[in-house]
């Protein structure tokens, strides 16, 4: 019992110091937005086409991402719904993904 | 069947519940019971198999299913087109059974008692549940058709509107026609099914007839005033490559049918086909529409946005083409996967005694093919705003493609292999 109420006062207080309770599983949810075409945990289905984007190193996603939100890479799709995240969330999609297998 | 002892059941997943007993910042409690999905579609798929892979086992989830195997409705205007088989569009449960763990019962659910969070069988017994999740997809109103009421009458003038023994028979129907004949399909009003979809099957059916019977033509009959969805492509797409070939008329409600004759029978005119595709107007499924739910317009089920629940009917979340959509929302298999996952968080939170996170997002993509290779897509990201309590489409995200294009048809089927992936293995 000890150690639940060490886990719960922990909890507590990054309950409290939050300014917004933030669901701890926002990224893993904004990810799975992502899964439709790019596979489950970013595990794109092999010789599908589509980019796999699990492991892929943060800073990377995110250059990808920027480019896709100015314009600067072409892009069939991504342009378009980049640009329907904020760049906290997408943030935490990079985050996510490069944490993935 | 005999009534299934919840316990008995938990059982089961009690060594996996054990494996990750540990509890985190996420919150009071590890999610736990027992979930009941109904219908294995776009929604019920992705939410049984996100339930069982975020909770690690933890939660017990039970797919009623009336169909053996997970037929898609999205490319199967392909089959229709003679581009694709029926194998090509058909995914096995075995991934959801074998793969996460869930229990798949090929049934009906005959009925829901929501104050003791029970549903019966139609083969037979009940079982309880902690939460229900619907996801029936649509039914048709026939009423609005009578002369399409009988099951006779619907074997001969199809809707092929639910992918399945219908697609096969429309694609016969086409097959058998003589060249120089016409193919007509109506388009109820919106809201309706994949708004996009009877204009995509005009084009491959104009496509098919164009390669093989070129004296045929394409009658789109269209309730709306309008095209509903990427019109300009579409009308792009008909100029270019069905002229003479494609006819588009507006306001053309299809009222009634004359079945003796294949004759659609509008307001003021009539319309004789020689293959006569007829889409009536839908509703939410028939379980999540005589289960006391509150609907809007006696139509669509009304949901709580952070979580799919029924606004009215703690404890049952609706999925899919079944609900009352946010604002510019389509009703679409996409979309569907996309309120599985959304109900599937907001479920675990509330089986660990959280509230549902309280900014949820979903996005949608669909592919339309013009011909056997082109596509043209639409796009939407939606974010939940709380001062209108609903997801709202990001301004300036979303749009639709520059022109349709041979890259996209690739990408179309790419997205087909990662979504059945997504949602079934």
């Amino acid at each position: 019992m000890k150690i639940f109420t060490t886990v719960a006062t922990v909890c507590l207080l990054a309950a409290t110091s939050t300014a917004q309770a933030a669901d701890p599983n926002l990224a893993r949810n904004l990810a799975a937005t992502c899964a439709n075409c790019h596979g489950t945990n970013g595990n794109a289905v092999k010789g599908s086409g589509m980019d796999s984007l699990a492991g892929m190193e943060k800073a990377k996603t995110l250059q990808k991402l920027a480019d896709f939100k100015s314009g600067d890479k072409p892009a069939s799709i991504m342009h378009q719904i980049s640009k329907g995240y904020t760049d906290e969330q997408l943030d935490l999609i990079a985050t996510y993904f490069a944490a993935q297998k | 069947m005999m009534l299934m002892k919840r316990r008995d059941f938990l059982k089961v997943g009690a060594a996996a519940g054990a494996m990750s007993a540990l509890y985190g910042c996420a919150g009071g409690g590890k999610a736990s019971g027992h979930v009941v999905v109904v219908g294995g579609g776009y929604g019920g798929a992705t939410i049984a198999k996100y339930l069982r892979m975020w909770s690690e086992g933890g939660v017990q989830v039970t797919l009623i299913e009336r169909n053996p195997t997970f037929i898609s409705c999205p490319i199967s205007n392909l089959v229709i087109g003679g581009s694709k088989t029926m194998e090509d569009i058909t995914v096995s449960y075995d991934g959801l059974k074998n793969r996460w763990g869930v229990r798949v019962i090929q049934d009906e659910v005959a009925a829901v008692d929501a104050a003791k969070k029970t549903i019966s069988l139609k083969a037979g017994g009940s079982m309880s549940y902690d939460r229900l999740v619907l996801s029936p997809g649509v039914d048709f109103m026939w009423d609005e058709i009578p002369g399409l009421k009988t099951a006779e009458a619907q074997s001969k003038i199809l809707h092929a509107w639910k992918a399945g023994p219908q697609t096969v028979a429309l694609r016969k129907q086409l097959e058998a026609m003589k060249d120089g004949g016409t193919y007509a399909i109506s388009i109820p009003k919106a809201p309706y099914r994949c708004p996009p979809g009877p204009y995509e099957r005009a084009c491959l059916v104009a496509d098919y007839f164009k390669k093989n019977k070129p004296k045929s033509k394409v009658v789109i009959l269209d309730a709306n005033e309008d095209v509903v969805s990427k019109k300009g492509l579409f009308m792009k797409a008909w100029g270019d490559l069905y002229k003479g070939t494609l006819e588009y008329r507006n306001n053309a409600e299809v009222k009634d049918v004359d079945v003796a004759s294949n004759t659609a029978i509008l307001e003021f005119d009539k319309f004789k086909a020689d293959v006569l595709n007829v889409i009536p107007p839908h509703r939410a499924g028939d379980i999540a529409h005589k289960s006391g739910l509150k609907l809007i317009n006696n139509r669509w089920v009304d949901i709580n946005w952070l979580s799919m629940e029924s606004t009215s009917t703690p404890g049952i979340h609706v999925l899919g083409d079944a609900i009352f959509p946010a604002p510019t929302m389509p009703k679409s298999g996409h979309m569907a996967n996309q309120h599985g996952k959304l109900a599937a968080a907001a479920i675990l939170n509330q089986l660990a005694g959280l509230e549902p996170s309280p900014t949820p997002v979903v996005m949608n993509t669909c592919y339309s093919f013009v011909d056997a290779k082109n596509v043209i897509h639409v796009s939407s990201v939606h974010q939940y705003d709380a001062a209108t309590k609903t997801v709202q489409p990001v301004k300036g995200a979303g749009g639709v493609s520059a022109a349709r294009n041979e890259l996209e048809g690739k990408v179309a089927i790419g997205w087909a292999k990662n979504i059945w992936a997504d949602m079934l293995t």
